[in-house]
């Protein structure tokens, strides 16, 4: 078991906290932990409690639909310095698809209950990480519509 | 500036096919050459030709080959109408009628000494592989090269085999993303605009070149000029209906400007207004 | 362009080769003389109720004492009080359908054994043109801009244009829908032409100024019995074209070209788009609209095939069709592509405006639209 500082400090080299002051950082590292998926793994099922917050240091995930007749539809790779698993936010707490490690990857994941516990008693702490949150959905979602317009036509 | 044909404008020249390749299931690449001795015009990149099928019309179509060998004039076509669809139908030793090349062409020159970001999604692949072969061809004169590419799909990926030498060499950089794949493809699932955070070039040192649907060009362009790029270092190659290719028809015209002869290419901050009104 | 605007102001010497005044039963020897000359000879005919211009033999086919009321979306002749040969001002038709056909043929191909061969074709009558209003002189004069001065050249257009004769003639009456003097096109006849008339009509006499533009023009008024033109003359003419001038009810705002540029988004789009029929009337016969396009086509059996360029019109939905849609699929975005290229673009593209004040698109329009009153509207923001 890594040591909060240990956690701090990686977590301070990620994109997503730059900037975010040493105190805030430190509180929420207190719910991290060091993670590495294999080529192959899944980290995470559709329908299945979403229970941590993914912060990618290196490697590359994909998010998948599975259908029944298409095992894996991937609509979106992420790699280092971007983050997933938004779904602890928000009410049924569910993952909305498959996320499956592509190569070798190592994360920091932050667990859900801490997190939203230490979110409830400390309200700035909560601004810290929406604020640095919502840009990051916003062009997921920005990107998602783009994607949905098919522009490139059927082949 | 443009290399004028030399002969009347609304005339075609008969070219002989050569060679056919399947590129993917829609899209195929015609190699033609002048069905009289006389040689293929020289042409710039980013330019045009209009190719007649006999008796079933006209259409205009990028040229995709390589500017310094203009003898072996290429063509990548889509089949979405009566005339592409004819002309996917042809086999080596068909005829077909050339008029061209008409249009502005990607300023390569003008961008040497920069880096070079070319941005191309779908079929707009095509119209940028001229400057593609004449910046590599012509490496050292340029700063850092990238090409990012967007597909629909693995399946669509264009110049397959190509996208992979250009990756292969050591001072180019090509980065490739799917709009949807399987779970057999391990590379990149996403827009194009996504790709751009992750290449190394100097954002205010560089000449940018886009070819694509109309929407993936907005939204480039914004990325692009978020990161520092200035809007007279972007170029895009726009599209309308053409029919004459010579700005008599009247057919082409976006805002004041004919696509035939003062586009396809333009520079961003001469159209930037345009751009986004509707039904303009 | 800039000419019409300074010989209506300073021109009473008439700084021409020759000038002679002829009597009005001589105008027929002019005619015959064009028709001797080879030239197919087109001149205005009354005819179904309008002006048109049709092949003439004689001067009698002329629309001899007709005037006509032109309104928004209205036309109608009527018998003058005076009779003169050209105190109506103008019909639907111009003379581009005589320079620029409706449809022509460009080329035929015909089979070979290894693939095809084409034949290009061009077919260029000598037209004489008698008749031609200031307007109508700086419209051919937009469209040569177009089809011979730019980088390609259409060779039907050129042919024809260099063999045509053009014998105009001054306004001294403006149509009711006529802005020309607001556009610097006319009354006055300027330059470009090889004959231009001026008609008098006093108590007694009915006589025609005539003066020639060019060598051509030299040599059909030296065949012409007149007496010499004095400097009286010059100066009725001057008159009369002042007074024409004045008596237009319309006038196109100076800033025209600016306020089309700066209200792309305006809403009165929308609420003219709420009258226009996309009928096309106005780019059929206003005398500048260029717009055409390619027909190929072949026959039965294969073996032949064709391409034809005809007259098209950007108020056509597949005008701006490519693959998935037409960029303009609102009537609203048609008519403002119609009105800023013809007023705005026009002058990037070719160094002049597009319009010549002529007033038929608002006479041939069905429901009256006029493109002053618009681009006024525009400006005003309602």
């Amino acid at each position: 078991m890594v040591k909060v500082e240990g956690l701090d400090k990686l977590m301070a080299e990620h994109p997503f906290f730059q900037g975010m002051d040493e105190t805030s950082r430190k509180t929420l590292a207190g719910c991290a932990r060091n993670e590495r998926f294999g080529a192959g793994d899944y980290v995470a099922h559709e329908g299945k409690p979403a229970e941590r917050f993914y912060f990618i240091r290196s490697g590359t995930v994909a998010l998948e639909f599975h259908m029944p007749s298409n095992d894996g539809l991937v609509i979106e790779t992420l790699h280092d310095g971007e983050m997933f698993g938004w779904s602890w936010m928000v009410p049924p707490y569910e993952w909305a698809y498959d996320i499956r490690a592509v190569e070798l990857t190592r994360v920091i994941s932050l667990e859900a209950t801490c997190l939203r516990k230490k979110l409830k008693k400390d309200n700035a702490l909560g601004f810290e990480l929406y604020s640095r949150f919502v840009p990051v959905m916003a062009k997921r979602l920005s990107s998602a519509r783009q994607q949905l317009t098919d522009m490139y036509g059927k082949s | 500036m443009s290399a004028k044909p030399h002969i009347d404008a609304m005339t075609p020249v008969p070219f002989t096919v050569t060679k056919r390749t399947q590129e993917l299931a829609d899209t195929f690449t015609l190699e033609l050459t002048p069905a009289v001795a006389g040689g293929a015009p020289a042409f710039l990149p980013g330019q045009f030709n209009m190719l007649y099928a006999f008796g079933v019309g006209e259409v205009p179509i990028s040229i995709s080959g390589d500017p310094a060998y203009p003898e072996k004039l290429i063509h990548t076509i889509r089949d979405v109408g009566a005339v592409t669809n004819a002309l996917s139908k042809l086999k080596k030793g068909a005829q077909i009628g050339v008029r061209g090349p008409f249009g502005s062409a990607w300023p390569v020159n003008e961008a040497q000494g920069s880096d070079v970001v070319i941005i191309a999604g779908g079929i707009g692949l095509a119209p940028l592989r001229p400057a593609i072969n004449h910046i590599l061809a012509n490496r050292t004169k340029y700063g850092r090269f990238v090409l990012l590419y967007g597909a629909r799909s693995p399946a669509d990926v264009l110049y397959v085999k190509q996208l992979q030498s250009w990756r292969g060499r050591l001072d180019t950089f090509v980065d490739v993303t799917v709009d949807h794949a399987g779970r057999d493809w391990a590379g990149n699932v996403g827009v194009v605009t996504r790709l751009i955070g992750r290449a190394n070039f100097d954002a205010h040192h560089t000449k940018a070149f886009i070819c694509g649907p109309e929407i993936m060009m907005r939204f480039t362009i914004k990325e692009l000029t978020c990161l520092g790029v200035a809007k007279d270092e972007i170029y895009v190659s726009m599209e309308r209906n053409m029919k004459c290719a010579v700005g008599h028809c009247g057919h082409c015209q976006f805002g004041g400007h004919f696509i035939c002869k003062d586009g396809p290419v333009f520079e961003y901050a001469r159209i930037e207004n345009l751009l986004g009104v509707r039904g303009l | 362009m800039s000419s019409a605007a300074n010989a209506q102001a300073d021109d009473l010497t008439g700084a021409r080769t020759g000038a002679v005044v002829i009597e009005s039963d001589r105008l027929d020897s002019l005619i015959k003389a064009l028709r001797k000359g080879g030239y197919k000879t087109i001149g205005p005919k009354a005819r179904d109720g309008a002006v048109v211009l049709e092949e003439i033999t004689s001067a009698h086919e002329l629309p001899l004492g007709l005037v006509d009321d032109q309104q928004p979306g209205s036309y109608r002749l009527s018998k003058a009080k005076k009779p003169a040969y050209f105190d109506f001002t103008h019909g639907s038709q111009t003379w581009k359908r005589y320079l620029f056909p409706p449809k022509e043929k460009l080329w035929t191909a015909v089979k070979t054994a290894k693939g095809f061969e084409v034949q290009s074709e061009v077919d260029a009558p000598k037209y004489a043109f008698v008749g031609v209003r200031a307007c109508e002189l700086h419209a051919i004069q937009i469209q040569d801009k177009v089809f011979v001065e730019g980088e390609y050249t259409t060779t039907g257009y050129k042919t024809r244009r260099e063999r045509a004769l053009i014998v105009a003639v001054n306004c001294r009456r403006a149509g009711g829908t006529c802005f020309c003097a607001s556009m610097n096109t006319g009354p006055k006849v300027g330059d470009g032409f090889d004959l231009v008339l001026s008609e008098f009509t006093k108590k007694s006499t009915h006589e025609f100024l005539v003066e020639s533009g060019s060598e051509q023009g030299e040599k059909i008024l030296a065949k012409l019995e007149g007496r010499p033109a004095t400097n009286a003359d010059f100066k009725a003419v001057q008159k009369a074209a002042n007074k024409t001038a004045k008596s237009m009810v319309r006038n196109m705002p100076g800033d025209a070209t600016k306020v089309l540029a700066d209200n792309l988004e305006s809403p009165r789009w929308q609420e003219i788009a709420k009258r226009c029929l996309d009928c096309a009337n106005c780019t059929m016969v206003c005398p500048t609209c260029f717009c055409s396009t390619t027909t190929d086509t072949t026959s039965l059996d294969g073996e032949n095939a064709e391409r034809w360029r005809s007259w098209d019109s950007c108020f056509t939905l597949d005008f701006s069709y490519i693959h998935g849609g037409a960029i303009r699929r609102e009537n609203a975005q048609r008519y403002r592509q119609w009105i800023t290229h013809k007023l705005t673009h026009w002058h990037d593209q070719f160094g002049t405006s597009g319009c010549v004040g002529c007033g038929r698109c608002i006479t041939w329009c069905p429901v009256g639209i006029d493109i002053t009153a618009e681009v006024r509207a525009i400006a005003s923001k309602t």
